[in-house]
């Protein structure tokens, strides 16, 4: 092992990183939403198709996930009648190291009931500017302008000239494989979007900009609607700043049923694509079906938001240990 | 022949693109939060030393190239072929022909010792070391007395480079160059 005992971050970054949580902990303070702790390690897991869960053991034959979210149990709180509830804790992803993933990370997640996913977007915008104000970076020159919006669909057409929900299935993929020069690449529709989102379009996103109106195909946990034109978006919202993803936040489905369905459609593509099929979360499905508040919920990647505020380009460079030296 | 997963891919190992082998240079995992995981590849074509830029969902392998960097010192040309030979004490012989050469050829000395890279056994490049000495063989007469800095004037070397020397050198002197910048280092004697 070539790599050294020594903190990946320095001093001065974790400094700033206690600072952070102090800034993110005094906002929701001051707008009184609590905030909750829930388990690490649950029974059942995500079924999403591009999210691996790691296993623990707890003794032989009992096994716990390790979540990769902690989305299932604070809807559940949310259910028995939480109100507004924040969460900072550590989520796992399998197979996910990089210059901007650690396969541990922080995650700052938050449910208002009550809100829509605008005006949750506004939330989101008002803790990124207090916090970068708070720590001196360039970017609360944003907070005067505010943050744009700009639909998935207006988005794929400025930048690409492609409507992502006229194209078809081959134009989409042709496009995919001839910007990234790779003739080999098997992707579905939903693959190639992603990875013109990714590839191409996201490192053209400097401004912080909310994308909205996502395909319904990518709706994860958000509810969908109709457009006036009659495509299916999901009310789903994702935060780009500086070319980084930094928060994705849906309106939350609350339809038990409509939950049921979607785990079960994910577990049948898992089977298909050779992955494991995962155990559904029955606590969620009955706290649904006894009734969630509608509500707007966010995931944020506290590392990336202190990736920003401090200008650093690695997440190693704002943890005190990646995984090479965990 | 073995493989490697994109997950498990680090500049400098040697891969197999499109039947030709070549160095990666940069791995950039890139994952939109909710969907497929992708690996950006940066390779260097061994046999052109054009940069690539692939991608690939991750999870994918990538064949391993047989690869192998060898020093060896250099016999004579035959004109077609210039011929090496293993610096291990197996007196293995390789010829390598004028598009391996390509980074050498100005600077090629019998005896000398170079890093030859073998693909399936056959040299595809060819590296000299980063300093050779090497004898004047032509340029004007030197200036007695100047040894210090300024001017400088076109020199050709015994293995045919010209390079810009101080106006002293002369004829039959061994210079040391730096073949990186093609640049005078010091007169050998």
């Amino acid at each position: 092992m070539s790599a050294s005992w020594r903190p990946t971050a320095s001093l001065e970054l974790l400094r700033q990183r206690a600072s952070l949580l102090n800034c993110i902990r005094a906002f929701f303070a001051q707008r009184q939403v609590l905030e909750v702790e829930t388990p690490l390690l649950s029974q059942a897991t995500v079924t999403d198709l591009h999210l691996d869960s790691m296993v623990v053991e707890l003794h032989d034959s009992k096994r716990r996930f390790l979540q990769t979210s902690p989305e299932f149990a604070m809807k559940r709180l949310l259910a028995a009648g939480s109100g507004p509830i924040y969460q900072i804790c550590k989520a796992f992803r399998r197979d996910e190291a990089g210059q901007r993933h650690n396969p541990e990370f922080t995650m700052l997640e938050w449910y208002r009931p009550g809100f829509d996913d605008r005006q949750l977007m506004a939330e989101v915008e008002a803790l990124v500017c207090t916090c970068a104000e708070q720590h001196g970076d360039g970017l609360s020159d944003w907070a005067v302008s505010g943050f744009e919006r700009i639909s998935y669909r207006d988005l794929f057409q400025s930048r690409l000239d492609i409507d992502p929900f006229a194209a078809s299935d081959q134009q989409l993929i042709d496009l995919a494989r001839q910007q990234t020069a790779s003739d080999h690449l098997a992707l579905s529709r939903d693959d190639a979007l992603n990875l013109l989102m990714a590839v191409v379009i996201e490192p053209t996103l400097q401004a912080p900009v909310f994308v909205i109106d996502f395909p319904a195909s990518q709706a994860s946990l958000a509810a969908t609607e109709l457009t006036d034109d009659g495509h299916r978006v999901a009310r789903r919202f994702e935060l780009f700043i500086r070319g980084m993803e930094i928060a994705n936040g849906y309106l939350e489905l609350t339809d038990a049923q409509e939950q049921a369905r979607r785990f079960a459609a994910d577990n049948q593509r898992r089977e298909q694509s050779g992955l494991p099929v995962q155990p559904v979360d029955e606590f969620l499905l009955a706290a649904l079906a006894s009734g969630l508040p509608d509500c707007a919920g966010v995931a944020l990647g506290f590392d990336r938001l202190l990736m920003l505020i401090s200008d650093r380009q690695r997440i190693a460079e704002v943890i005190s240990f990646d995984d090479n030296n965990a | 022949m073995a493989s490697f997963s994109t997950n498990e891919i680090k500049p400098g190992m040697k891969v197999l693109l499109d039947g030709d082998p070549c160095a990666i240079v940069d791995n950039e995992y890139v994952k939109p939060g909710k969907g497929q995981a992708f690996n950006r590849i940066k390779l260097r074509n061994l046999m052109n030393g054009r940069v690539w830029e692939r991608t690939f969902k991750s999870g994918d392998s990538l064949e391993a190239a047989d690869v192998l960097e060898t020093d060896m010192s250099y016999l004579y040309t035959d004109g077609e072929f210039w011929h090496f030979m293993k610096t291990d004490g197996s007196f293995e012989q390789f010829p390598a022909d004028k598009a391996a050469m390509s980074d050498a050829l100005d600077w090629l000395k019998e005896e000398e010792s170079y890093v030859v890279t073998l693909f399936n056994g056959n040299p595809i490049n060819v590296m000299p070391p980063n300093f050779v000495e090497l004898e004047v063989v032509e340029t004007d007469p030197g200036i007695k007395g100047d040894t210090a800095q300024g001017g400088s004037k076109p020199a050709t070397l015994s293995s045919g480079a010209v390079v810009k020397v101080p106006l002293f050198v002369n004829i039959g002197d061994v210079l040391r160059v730096d073949t990186r910048t093609r640049e005078y280092q010091n007169r050998v004697r």
